[in-house]
């Protein structure tokens, strides 16, 4: 295990506990009604989004999926403004024209999560290409699961950043299901990290549940980005707790492997144990940790709950950066 | 006065460009053969050589992966990339980003992104092409909100018109007519913008109006150049820009005349040709003397034969009956 200071320590675990804590909360709200639409939670992947975050800077950026609120969390977005996004308040971090599943925060770097599997992909490359042309030092990283490996903008987009070298990180969340569709009847290859000597990059697989094993990977290949070597693909190996989406009948996987994955690799509590039994942090520090953060995440759901809903005139706002003669206002 | 020089609109939209990556280095070129090739079309001839292939960067065939890429350096505030799609017929290897991310980007995160890219694209028939290189698909644009289209019909108009297309903040898609690639026409030296959103009065009328894009503007002119022998005065508008589109120009046009031809070298069916019909019966119905008109392409697929091909595309005559039509 490598060594990482008691600071970062701190700060994994609370990135940790306050994905598990707003999604655990979240959920409780989406079966309330509270919350509109699709909700995809990452419930049990929270590993993967701490340990890669725990190296990136707020001038670095990232792309995500549909499962993104774990992402925005460990990148550092406003979580107040992304709960009243859930609930479509006009408070909201996209005005409530976004939801769960186009989270994004430009200020801190997270350039969208997306409804479009895969859709986020090149959008990582590009930001390293600007990176890059631009002189800087800072990364992007690629955050997608198994499905979208097997999608045209995950090779497209690899190929290009292996070719022009780019700054840029890919992190396949590889949970074991496409939405019901099992890894074993996606691809034949055991690991979507094979996939990068396709592409003349390195790939590893790694324990997704370990966060100390995602952070060492992550480590290298930022440090590797940063350096101007190039790309690199990791695949965390790991599993979502909850359904596809809240609601979902999971009638594709059995209640006992859910119930061994939850018992057994839990990365929160595989956390805990390990710290706890090194002795680099105490029971109290932790129990500090989730006491502050069951806090803040009940001030942004009380916030989301006050908040005002958009005014219906904002349904026409938004579209264009420039003024517009004879668009918007030309209705039927 | 000074003779303004004529240039052809490829060397229009490469001075364009080259005006643009030398006043800004967030002005990257992207695309299939951008660089050393200079583009199929000679487009971006020369650029490699004053700019470097760091920013004029040939890409491998992967229309979805480098125009998500310009989107995404676009979305990070880093480049304003002029992105290449060598066909319009390609969109659907690529449409997703376009139209759900580039397009949408702004909107879905409540107004904050700012997608500074330009796709610029070939389309139209009459190269026998063929049925996969010759489509013209601008409607499919026209239809996404968040996307700009724009469609210039002379080397004039393509010079200042990429220019302000470059300096948008939003996404703006740029169709070049590939027959449109060799005519010449006075193009001033110096820099300038057009505004997107103005449309061009190209000839003044009052008996009826006709409104036309890219190479269907110059049929239209032809037409009206014809039947002005004989005493008909038409009037031939060219939007330029398709999104957003100059509604007004339109509007007092068909007001002052009474008479529209719509011509549009794509599809008839939720075309820009039907739009600017609609617009007409929506907005001026009670100035209209007559049945507003189009003229388009068949519901086929282009053929190759030149014999087929000329007879598929929206013709000189075609557009002159139209008129005698309508009046």
């Amino acid at each position: 295990m490598a060594e990482i200071s008691k600071e970062k320590l701190l700060w994994i675990y609370e990135a940790m506990v306050k994905i598990r804590e707003h999604e655990e909360r979240v959920a409780e709200l989406f079966a309330q009604g509270k919350i509109p639409g699709f909700v995809h939670l990452y419930i049990g992947e929270e590993a993967v989004a701490t340990g890669v975050m725990a190296h990136l800077r707020k001038d670095d950026f990232i792309t995500s999926t549909h499962r993104g609120h774990g992402h925005f969390i460990a990148k550092g977005g406003n979580i107040k403004a992304s709960m009243a996004e859930l609930f479509g308040k006009a408070t909201g971090i996209c005005k409530g024209k976004g939801g769960s599943m186009h989270i994004a925060d430009l200020d801190v770097g997270e350039l969208g999560a997306n409804g479009i599997v895969g859709g986020g992909i090149p959008h990582a490359v590009g930001a390293a290409l600007g990176i890059k042309l631009n002189g800087l030092d800072s990364v992007a990283v690629a955050f997608f699961g198994d499905g979208a490996s097997n999608q045209q903008n995950f090779h497209e987009a690899i190929n290009l950043a292996a070719i022009w070298k780019l700054p840029v990180v890919f992190v396949c969340e590889n949970n074991l299901y496409q939405i019901s569709l099992p890894y074993s009847k996606q691809q034949v290859i055991k690991s979507v990290a094979e996939r990068a000597a396709a592409y003349g990059i390195p790939g590893v697989s790694v324990d997704g549940q370990d966060v100390f094993a995602v952070y060492e990977v992550a480590k290298e290949a930022i440090e590797r980005a940063r350096r101007g070597e190039g790309p690199t693909l990791i695949e965390a190996k790991t599993y979502r707790f909850r359904g596809h989406f809240e609601g979902d009948p999971e009638i594709y996987r059995s209640r006992e492997e859910v119930k061994w994955w939850r018992e057994n690799k839990d990365p929160i509590v595989i956390f805990e144990r390990t710290v706890l039994e090194k002795g680099l942090l105490s029971k109290e520090e932790l129990e500090g940790i989730k006491e502050k953060v069951k806090n803040e995440i009940e001030e942004s759901i009380r916030f989301a709950e006050e908040s005002p809903w958009p005014k219906p005139e904002e349904v026409l706002e938004d579209v264009f950066s420039t003024p517009t003669k004879g668009v918007l206002v030309w209705q039927w | 006065m000074a003779v303004v020089r004529e240039i052809t609109f490829a060397e229009a939209l490469n001075e364009a460009l080259d005006y643009e990556m030398s006043k800004d280095p967030k002005v990257v070129v992207m695309g299939e053969d951008v660089g050393r090739y200079g583009g199929i079309f000679g487009v971006t001839k020369g650029l490699i050589d004053k700019y470097g292939d760091e920013r004029v960067k040939d890409t491998p065939i992967a229309e979805s992966g480098f125009i998500g890429t310009g989107v995404g350096a676009a979305a990070a505030g880093l480049l304003r990339p002029v992105v290449e799609l060598m066909f319009i017929d390609f969109l659907g290897v690529a449409y997703d980003q376009i139209y759900n991310q580039a397009a949408k980007m702004k909107y879905m995160f409540g107004g904050k992104a700012k997608i500074p890219i330009v796709i610029r694209t070939v389309s139209g028939a009459g190269a026998s092409a063929a049925a996969q290189h010759s489509q013209s698909l601008h409607a499919l644009f026209i239809h996404v909100p968040g996307l700009k289209v724009v469609m210039p019909s002379t080397p004039y108009d393509a010079k200042g018109l990429l220019i302000s297309s470059i300096e948008d903040d939003d996404p703006v898609i740029f169709i070049e007519h590939k027959m449109l690639y060799g005519i010449k026409g006075p193009v001033p030296e110096e820099a300038y913008s057009i505004p997107l959103g103005e449309a061009d009065v190209k000839k003044e009328g009052k008996d009826v109006t006709v409104v036309a894009t890219a190479l269907m503007v110059h049929r239209a002119l032809e037409a009206a150049n014809k039947l002005e022998d004989e005493g008909i005065s038409v009037e031939v508008i060219d939007p330029r820009s398709l999104v957003p589109l100059d509604v007004e120009t339109i509007l007092n046009s068909i007001k002052k005349t009474g008479r529209l031809v719509v011509v549009d070298e794509a599809y008839p069916r939720c075309s820009f040709a039907t739009d600017i019909a609609a617009l007409a019966l929506n907005k001026a119905f009670d100035s209209l003397k007559a049945p507003v008109k189009l003229v388009t392409a068949p519901a086929t697929p282009v053929p190759f034969s030149p014999a087929l091909e000329k007879e598929w595309m929206p013709s000189t005559e075609k557009i002159e009956r139209a008129i005698r039509d309508v009046l």
